[in-house]
């Protein structure tokens, strides 16, 4: 049974890092089957975290962020054709240019898009922009590098603050706008918002929050947009970051658990039917999907992590060629990091799963610290700026559900780490983009998902 | 040739920094650019960047082949 596992057919739907790392780690654990990936983009899989960094700096283009390969997949690349439905019964993938393709095991990787702005002709204004894609990096970079007067960032999530960092080091005048009362406070909780809040502010951000944009203005060409406050932004470019939608359309008559905020799968990253039945021949990787992790309560994980997205596709690919005993669990705590205004941010584990807070090494004054998350007296996550050699030792502590306050472990200890503060994470539907975790699943005490 | 830091991995120990500062670089104290396509001349640097990080961050490698579909 074992070696029938390693032969057949597999098709892969996601061409980026989910994708690619899963056909790789296919093949390295001996699938030596037929093996092909479907993508809707034109092009390689390619890395997207530069393009709102160092491709919007200018010292990379959008064209040169393919991702390097650990070894050749051996695969068929079905590159620029979109997936538009899967027939479970048949075992069949449907192409958008009509062909199908026949599988003996199916891994969902699609991914997610940038939320686009919610009024579509306002949205096709010239410069106005999203930023997910190659060519959303590439148009933004280049208008970026022609010196607008101002730029509009609708959104203060780390999207939204990274391409405002990029655009105060390019001397650039920007403008931030976000519906909640600080940037990165559904992520981050209130503390550490407030610093981001201060962050922007003295590299020169023009930061609005507790707004929303209500219109985008301009015949032909954007020229600036209304706030909700009355007041109004001359600009010559906006850039809508609301965060991301799943893509999971394709799959809506497929049978599969997939809704709005991904495909539910377990553990092993074996899909869910609509019905709660796992399937045994559908697995899912990356941020499309929804997975329980027995840290968090067993709530659905929603994650749009890059560590994320490799991890689980190595776990997804494992599973689809191996037998049920020998298949492992997808238990990695998550981790992201983010680089804005000259701060190195990184995050493990899940901040909005948290009721306090404590500063454990650092400080706020020093823009250097350890921040510990702590649930119902256990650590759950822990958030480093310019810190991030410490990160281990906290993603330790929550691995182990070390308890909350944590003991004392290092020997720059803050006074403040014996000062519990509540973590203020706000219902992210305060917010104006998108969670990048979601807690989806259900927990009677806390509200803490977009309904 | 194109080089990818996983990030989530990196700690700031900056080796890849002193051994190829052409394509990598120090964002503040600890944050990492780095350019994604690496110059013929510079592979090797990149290579030393990938053996010497303390957390074996650094991949350097070809590129998906598109041409065949």
């Amino acid at each position: 049974m074992p070696d029938d596992l390693k032969n057949g057919r597999i098709v892969i739907v996601g061409a980026s890092l989910a994708g690619l790392r899963a056909a790789e780690a296919l093949r390295e654990e001996g699938f030596t089957g037929s093996l092909t990936v479907v993508g809707d983009e034109p092009y390689a899989p390619y890395d997207r975290p530069p393009l709102s960094k160092q491709v919007l700096l200018g010292q990379a283009t959008a064209d040169t962020t393919e991702l390097p390969m650990r070894r050749d997949p051996e695969a068929e690349w079905r590159l620029g054709v979109g997936a538009t439905g899967v027939d479970l019964l048949a075992r069949r993938v449907l192409l958008e240019d009509g062909e199908s393709l026949p599988y003996d095991r199916l891994l969902i990787a699609t991914g997610t898009r940038a939320r686009p702005w919610p009024h579509p002709e306002e949205a096709t204004l010239d410069g106005v922009f999203t930023l997910r894609t190659r060519e959303d990096g590439k148009g933004l970079a280049e208008r970026l590098a022609a010196g607008p007067e101002r730029v509009l960032v609708i959104g203060g999530g780390f999207t939204g603050s990274e391409i405002a960092s990029a655009c105060r080091e390019l001397e650039l005048q920007v403008t931030v706008a976000e519906r909640g009362p600080a940037p990165l406070v559904g992520a981050l909780g209130g503390t550490l918002s407030k610093l981001a809040a201060v962050m922007q502010r003295n590299h020169g951000v023009d930061l609005r929050t507790g707004v929303t944009v209500t219109a985008l203005n301009g015949n032909g060409a954007f020229t600036g947009a209304q706030l909700s406050d009355g007041s109004r932004v001359e600009a010559d470019v906006c850039v809508v970051a609301l965060g991301a939608v799943r893509n999971v359309e394709w799959l809506a008559d497929s049978g599969l658990a997939a809704g709005p905020r991904g495909i539910a799968c377990d553990a092993g990253c074996r899909a869910f039917t609509m019905y709660g039945i796992v399937t045994d021949d559908v697995f899912v990787a990356g941020d499309v999907s929804r997975f329980p992790h027995p840290l968090f309560g067993y709530q659905m994980l929603s994650l749009e992590h890059w560590g994320n997205a490799v991890e689980q596709a190595e776990v997804a690919a494992h599973n689809m060629i191996n037998p049920g005993p020998l298949q492992r669990p997808h238990l990695s705590i998550p981790v992201f990091w983010s680089t804005q205004f000259g701060l190195n941010i990184k995050s493990v584990g899940v901040p909005t799963y948290s009721d306090h807070v404590v500063i454990a090494q650092g400080s706020l004054e020093a823009r250097r610290l350890a921040m510990v998350y702590g649930y119902k007296g256990r650590v759950t996550a822990a958030v480093t700026v310019d810190m991030a050699k410490s990160l281990d030792y906290y993603r330790h502590l929550i691995e182990t559900a070390a308890p909350f306050p944590p003991p004392p472990g290092a020997a720059d200890r803050a006074i403040a780490a014996d000062v519990p503060i509540p973590s203020d994470v706000p219902d992210p539907s305060v917010l104006s983009h998108g969670p990048t975790v979601a807690l989806t699943g259900h927990l009677p005490d806390r509200r803490l998902s977009v309904v | 040739m194109r080089t990818v830091v996983d990030l989530t991995r990196c700690q700031g120990y900056a080796q890849c920094v002193f051994l190829a500062p052409d394509v990598f670089e120090l964002h503040g104290e600890e944050g990492l650019l780095y350019a994604t396509a690496v110059p013929g001349d510079q592979e090797e640097r990149v290579r030393q960047a990938a053996a010497a990080c303390p957390v074996q961050a650094i991949l350097l490698g070809e590129e998906v082949s598109t041409g065949a579909r």
